[in-house]
């Protein structure tokens, strides 16, 4: 992947500012009025062409969220959300999704060319023969922009093995069933206030299932992207592995730069049958906000995997930089007996970012184990809070958990918090934790310089040791991209 | 013979304390210098103000270093220039694999000469062959840079460092301190092995038997920050028999 770096490399050399990705695209879009209301509801049900269950599924989500309220427990601070000043529709104004170059609008391609979307990619969205048979390790790829999928890629192939891999809103109208039975099994409509605000207004996301025994051929990714102003991105979700399946999917997030802040709030559910494995990977970078904390993505985010069957494994692993708040505990439901969850979590935070992550590990299934490792990272006057929940319950006889948390501070003025619940309710369940914290200080950087690196070589060489249990967990060509991400975000923290 | 280093009037201070009130040292390409003081006489100072640690403020003086303003260059073009410190007490870097710090710092030092950089299978044959020359264990290599090493431990890294970086001036500060005999002459071989027409050194150290191994040009003696005297290798062995009260009744 070492043209998308190029590509990364060319962006950075083109923009000023401290956010690579801060590009707005002039698409014609095609958006819903400001505010939110049933009708909202009903114009962007009528928008996705959807059947009359889901619609009534939406409006129920709706009556939940207008009981809810907002959640203030996390160690995060905003002014208030107004619900109503934010578009909950936005679409680029084309009727069918494009099915080659030709219909491509040029804008869009050369968005993907921003953003770094692996080039193969980009020759089977341009058409190219034979792209979709090369040799290579490939990957598939799902386009968000905005409140639409706009283009996914190598979907013959994959179908050819069973696999579905597809926009959820054409997966509702196409695979209904599916659909019906698995969405909001993990995350339930009135889950939290942004499970329930999104299960009303949720506009796309990806969808994929994978048949019995078949293992996905190919990475599966995401990209998503928030253009259009004030415009909330509401995306869903759902992975499904049947009974020994195995499938690695990853999401990378951008958005452009603004003023103002903009709301994000994502639910994924995931579901692993009888030894089924998921891992699933974000590279998280939506827009932090200027050096004085103006602007930025509200990253407020539901994600949880079922282990439903015996012997399943659910994997997040998660490179958190962007965002001015995130918000977010992707977590692992341990039905099966001997079932296996894990996370793995880089969160930096640099200027006035605030992160409030971590995870949850519920253990049912006897014999389950997970394992937590958390690297937290935080400079300028940021707030990095790891928060974290493992809860044995009786039938889990013989569950395991480790937890490792790390705390990196890079300068004087920010701060890291670890919050560990641990709640065992079976006595012969074994639950660790482990936590330290360190920092870069003048003695490190000093020694590294006296050695002949520069001072940004020296951070990123502390950083990505700090960071490699973590790293080493991504598809390989991502944590390639990840790395050059965090010594981006980190660029200029020091001195 | 013009010198290497040319040291002249060097006064420094931490905070609003003096601690260098002065210092004149010049030391010619080829020769080794040990500076031999009391403790808290500024020693150690000395290496990092060489060296360019920043909280350390110069407050007077000038450093050349083969014709440069050294003063004016930032701590990592001192070292691409050639300038190596051995640390009295190496920092540890947790999470960071010894053999990727060193060919991190390697190629850092290549590319600011305009020399290619050496893929990890390259750095790893010259490291061993390096470590072998030294007879050091090849494990060394593998583990994070100082964590949990032994002092001497730490000691035997920093010269395993300054062998792969070859500097054009080291500066060892206490390199032998809390070695066994082994490693001291592992040290000593370390600097002799750079030892030629283009290469010096300024050894710091308490003890006569390093300089034994490597018999300096030039002994001085730092106290109070100030070099109060300076001599041949006999005055280390004088130094050894009678301590420094003798020198320092004599400056005073
Ligand atoms: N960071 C600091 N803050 C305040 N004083 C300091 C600091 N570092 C050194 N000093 C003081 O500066 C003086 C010189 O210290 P230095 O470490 O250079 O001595 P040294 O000659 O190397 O001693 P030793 O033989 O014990 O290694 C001492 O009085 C010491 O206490
Ligand atoms: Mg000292």
């Amino acid at each position: 992947m070492s043209a998308v770096n190029e590509t990364l490399d060319t962006v950075r050399s083109v923009t000023e500012s401290g956010y690579k990705w801060g590009f707005e695209t002039n698409i014609e879009m095609d958006v819903a009025p400001k505010g939110l209301t049933p009708d909202t509801i009903r114009m962007i049900s009528a928008r996705k062409e959807e059947p009359s269950w889901m619609l009534d599924w939406r409006l129920r989500a709706f009556e939940a969220w207008l009981k809810m309220e907002e959640p203030h427990w996390a160690r995060v601070d905003h002014p208030r959300i107004d619900y109503q000043d934010i578009h909950y529709y936005a679409a680029p104004k084309k009727k069918d999704g494009p099915k080659s170059l030709d219909e491509v609008d040029p804008e869009l391609l050369a968005m993907y060319e921003k953003l770094g979307i692996p080039l193969k990619e980009r020759a089977i969205l341009a058409g190219v023969e034979g792209a979709d048979e090369a040799p290579q390790r490939q990957i598939a790829v799902d386009a968000v922009f905005d409140s639409v999928s706009v283009a996914t890629t190598f979907r013959e192939s994959l179908a050819k093995v069973g696999v579905i891999f597809c926009p959820i809103s054409e997966a509702i109208r196409e695979h209904p069933d599916l659909v019906k039975q698995y969405i909001g099994s993990v995350v339930p409509v009135a889950d939290n206030y942004f499970a329930a605000l999104n299960s009303a207004v949720f506009t796309d996301g990806s969808f994929v299932f994978i048949p019995k025994g078949v293992r996905c051929p190919m990475e599966l990714s995401t990209y998503f992207r928030i253009n259009t102003k004030n415009t909330g991105q509401f995306e869903r979700t759902l992975i499904i592995a049947e009974a020994g399946s195995h499938v690695s999917y990853l999401e990378g997030c951008t958005a452009p730069q603004r003023d103002e802040n903009q709301l994000h709030a994502a639910v994924v559910e995931l579901v692993a049958m009888e030894d089924a494995s998921i891992k699933y990977s974000t590279v998280q970078n939506w827009y932090p906000g200027d050096a004085n904390g103006k602007g930025g993505i509200y990253n407020f985010v539901t994600k949880r995997g079922a282990c439903l069957g015996d012997r399943s494994k659910i994997s997040w692993t998660q490179v958190e930089t962007g965002s001015a708040i995130t918000w977010k505990y992707p977590s692992c439901v341990l039905h099966g007996v001997d079932s296996v969850g894990e996370f793995y979590s880089v969160a930096v935070t640099t200027n006035h970012q605030q992160a409030d992550t971590g995870t949850k590990m519920i253990h049912i299934g006897k014999g389950s184990r997970s394992t937590i490792i958390s690297k937290g990272i935080s400079a300028g006057q940021s707030n990095n809070t790891y928060r974290g929940l493992v809860k044995i319950m009786p039938s889990a006889s013989g569950a395991r958990n480790f937890t490792q948390c790390d705390s990196l501070l890079i300068g004087e003025n920010c701060g890291a918090h670890t919050v560990p619940y641990i709640e065992s309710r079976n006595p012969s369940a074994k639950v660790e934790h482990e936590a330290t914290t360190s920092k870069i200080d003048e003695d490190k950087l000093f020694y590294c310089r006296q050695r002949g690196m520069s001072e940004e070589d020296a951070v990123n060489l502390i950083v990505n040791g700090f960071c490699k249990e973590v790293l080493k967990e991504l598809p390989m060509e991502f944590a390639v991209e990840a790395q050059k991400l965090l010594a981006v975000s980190l660029e200029g923290s020091v001195g | 013979m013009t010198a290497m280093l040319d040291i002249s009037g060097l006064t420094a201070s931490i905070g609003d304390k003096p601690i260098l009130k002065g210092i004149d040292l010049s030391v010619p390409a080829g020769e080794i210098h040990a500076i031999m003081g009391p403790n808290g006489s500024g020693k150690s100072t000395l290496g990092y103000v060489l060296a360019g640690r920043e909280d350390y403020e110069v407050t007077g003086g000038t450093v050349t270093f083969e014709g440069q303003d050294m003063l004016a260059m930032a701590p990592e073009a001192r070292a691409a220039a050639g300038l190596f410190l051995a640390f009295q007490a190496p920092i540890e870097l947790p999470g960071v694999n010894n053999a990727n710090f060193l060919r991190t710092a390697l190629n850092a030092i290549r590319r600011a000469h305009g020399e290619d950089e050496l893929d990890a299978v390259q750095f790893l044959k010259f490291a061993r062959a390096e470590m072998k020359r030294l007879s050091m264990d090849g494990e060394m290599l593998k583990r994070n840079v100082n964590v949990g090493f032994s002092g001497g431990e730490k000691k035997r890294n920093e010269v395993l460092q300054m062998a792969l970086l070859r500097p054009r001036f080291a500066v060892l500060d206490e390199t032998d301190s809390g070695l066994d005999i082994d490693a001291l002459r592992i040290v000593a071989e370390g600097v002799n092995a750079l030892r030629g027409p283009n290469f010096s050194a300024l050894v710091v150290t308490h003890h006569q038997r390093l300089l034994d191994h490597l018999v300096p040009h030039r002994v001085h003696v730092l106290a109070q920050g100030r070099i109060i005297r300076s001599g041949g290798p006999e005055l280390a062995k004088e130094l050894e028999k009678n301590g420094y009260s003798a020198v320092l009744a004599e400056a005073a």
